[in-house]
C-alpha cells in the first residue's frame, strides 16, 4: 500500500490536453458522419423497398449485437490482409462511423415513426405549402422527439472512441497508456483521465441543452 | 511457419467464448447485486442516499467502461492485492453493470403506479413491506425485457476484459491471429460467434417485451 502520487501525471498535462482534443475531434467527426448514415440507413428503412429495408436491417444487427472492440479489429487488422491500406486514424474513424451510424440509425426511424399521417393532413387543411409542412410539422417535432436519445448517444460515441486506444491512436486513454509507462503511476494516470471524461460528458451534456433550448425555443414559452 | 486457420481454432473459439459467457454472468450477478442495492438508494425516503446513488451512476456512464477496467486492474493492485485478471475484468464489469441495471431497475419501480403506493398503505404496510409485497413483485415484471437487453451490452462490452489480459473470446481472437497471420477470417469468426450469442439475447428481450405488451393490453 503506498500513498497516491500525482505529480509524475501532472507535469504531462499538455499530453493530457492534446489527447482530449485528439477525443474532441474522433467523436465530432464520427457523429457528423454517424448522422448521415444513420439518416441514409432510416430513409432506407422505411422506404418500403424491401432489398434496402433488408440492407439496412441487417447492418444495424450486425453493428449492435457485436463487440465495437472487434469492429475494430476487423476494419485495421482485417482490411490490410485483403489488400486495403488504412491508417490507425482513418480505422477508428471508419469504425466509430459505422458503429455510430447504427445505432443513430433505429433513433432517427423512431422519430420519423412519432410523426402521425393526421398531422400532415391538418398541416394541408391549413394551407401550409410542403416546405412550410415539412419544417414545422415533420422535421422539428421528429427531432424535437428524439434529441435525448440522440444526444446520449452522441456522449456514447465520445465514451466509446476510448476503444481505439487499442490501434494507437493517440486519444486520451491512449496516452494515459503511455503516461502510466512513463511515470509508473498507473491508477493516478487513469483517475486523471477518468476525470477528463467526466468532465468532457459534462460539457457535452451542458451544450446539447443549451442547443436544445435554441431550436425547440417553443418549448419553453411561457415558463 | 504460419499455422492456418482451421476447425482446431474454431475450436478455440468456441472454448474462449464459454469464458466470454462465464465473465458475463458473474458481471450480470455482481451487477444484479449493486445494481438492486443502486436502485433501492435511488428511490429511498432520503435524500442524501438518492444523491449517493445518483453521483455513481453519473460518474460510471459518464466514463469509458475501458478506463473503469483499468481502474479496476490498477486499483486492486494498488491496495496490494495481487489479482488475477479474471477477478479485475469481473469487477470491472460488475462497477458498470450496477449503475446501469440500478437505472433500469429505478425506471421499473417507479413505473408502477401511485395508486399501488396509496393502496399498500392504506392496509397499514410500512415502505419495506410495501416495496417487498406490493412494489418489487410488479416492478420485476416491468424490468425482464430491458435487463434481458442489457446482458447484450454486458456481453459484447466483455470484450474489453481482453485489454487487461484475460483471456476470453476476443483475446482468443488476437492469438489465432497472430498464429495463422489470417486477421480478416479470424475476426469475422470471432464476431460472428458474439452475433449468435447477442441476437439470441436481443430476441429474448424482444419476445419478453412482445408478452408483456400483450398481457399489459389485455
Amino acid at each position: 500500500m503506498s500513498y497516491l502520487d500525482f505529480s509524475g501525471t501532472f507535469l504531462r498535462a499538455n499530453l493530457f490536453v492534446d489527447a482530449a482534443i485528439m477525443t474532441i475531434v474522433l467523436s465530432a467527426i464520427a457523429t457528423v458522419l454517424g448522422m448521415i448514415v444513420g439518416i441514409v440507413g432510416a430513409a432506407m428503412r422505411l422506404s418500403g423497398n424491401r432489398v434496402l429495408s433488408a440492407i439496412s436491417a441487417f447492418y444495424v444487427e450486425l453493428i449492435r449485437n457485436t463487440p465495437f472492440l472487434v469492429q475494430i479489429y476487423i476494419v485495421y487488422f482485417g482490411l490490410p490482409a485483403v489488400g486495403v491500406r488504412i491508417t490507425a486514424f482513418n480505422a477508428a474513424i471508419l469504425s466509430l462511423t459505422f458503429y455510430a451510424g447504427a445505432y443513430i440509425t433505429e433513433i432517427v426511424r423512431a422519430g420519423v415513426l412519432t410523426v402521425d399521417k393526421g398531422q400532415l393532413e391538418a398541416a394541408r387543411t391549413l394551407g401550409m405549402s410542403p416546405g412550410l409542412t415539412f419544417r414545422h410539422v415533420v422535421l422539428v417535432p421528429a427531432l424535437s422527439a428524439i434529441f435525448p436519445a440522440l444526444t446520449s448517444q452522441f456522449v456514447l460515441i465520445m465514451l466509446a472512441s476510448s476503444v481505439v486506444s487499442v490501434i494507437s491512436v493517440p486519444e486520451l486513454t491512449g496516452v494515459a497508456n503511455d503516461i502510466q509507462g512513463m511515470t509508473f503511476r498507473s491508477l493516478e494516470a487513469f483517475l486523471v483521465v477518468a476525470a477528463i471524461y467526466l468532465a468532457l460528458t459534462a460539457a457535452f451534456k451542458g451544450v446539447y441543452a443549451a442547443i436544445d433550448r435554441f431550436i425547440f425555443s417553443y418549448r419553453y414559452v411561457g415558463r | 511457419m504460419f499455422q492456418t486457420f482451421s476447425v482446431a481454432h474454431v475450436g478455440y473459439l468456441l472454448q474462449a467464448a464459454l469464458w466470454t459467457l462465464a465473465l458475463s454472468g458473474i458481471a450480470l450477478v455482481g451487477g444484479s447485486i449493486g445494481g438492486a442495492l443502486i436502485a433501492l438508494l435511488r428511490v429511498s425516503l432520503y435524500a442524501p442516499l438518492r444523491w449517493i446513488a445518483q453521483v455513481y451512476i453519473y460518474v460510471v456512464q459518464g466514463t469509458p467502461l475501458l478506463v473503469l477496467l483499468f481502474i479496476a486492474y490498477f486499483g486492486t493492485k494498488y491496495l496490494g492485492i495481487d489479482t488475477p485478471p479474471i477477478v479485475a475484468a469481473a469487477a470491472g464489469l460488475t462497477l458498470y453493470a450496477s449503475a446501469f441495471l440500478g437505472e433500469i431497475w429505478r425506471g421499473s419501480v417507479q413505473s408502477v403506479g401511485r395508486g399501488q403506493w396509496e393502496g399498500s398503505e392504506a392496509l397499514g404496510l410500512n415502505w419495506p413491506q410495501s416495496m417487498r409485497y406490493v412494489i418489487i413483485p410488479q416492478a420485476i415484471r416491468v424490468s425482464i425485457p430491458p435487463t434481458v437487453g442489457f446482458s447484450v451490452q454486458v456481453v459484447k462490452n466483455s470484450a474489453l476484459a481482453s485489454i487487461v489480459g484475460f483471456i476470453e473470446l476476443t483475446r482468443a481472437g488476437q492469438i489465432v491471429a497472430g498464429a495463422t497471420f489470417q486477421p480478416l477470417q479470424v475476426y469475422l469468426t470471432v464476431a460472428a460467434i458474439y452475433f449468435v450469442i447477442c441476437s439470441a439475447l436481443s430476441y429474448a428481450s424482444r419476445a419478453f417485451d412482445r408478452r408483456m405488451s400483450a398481457t399489459a393490453a389485455s
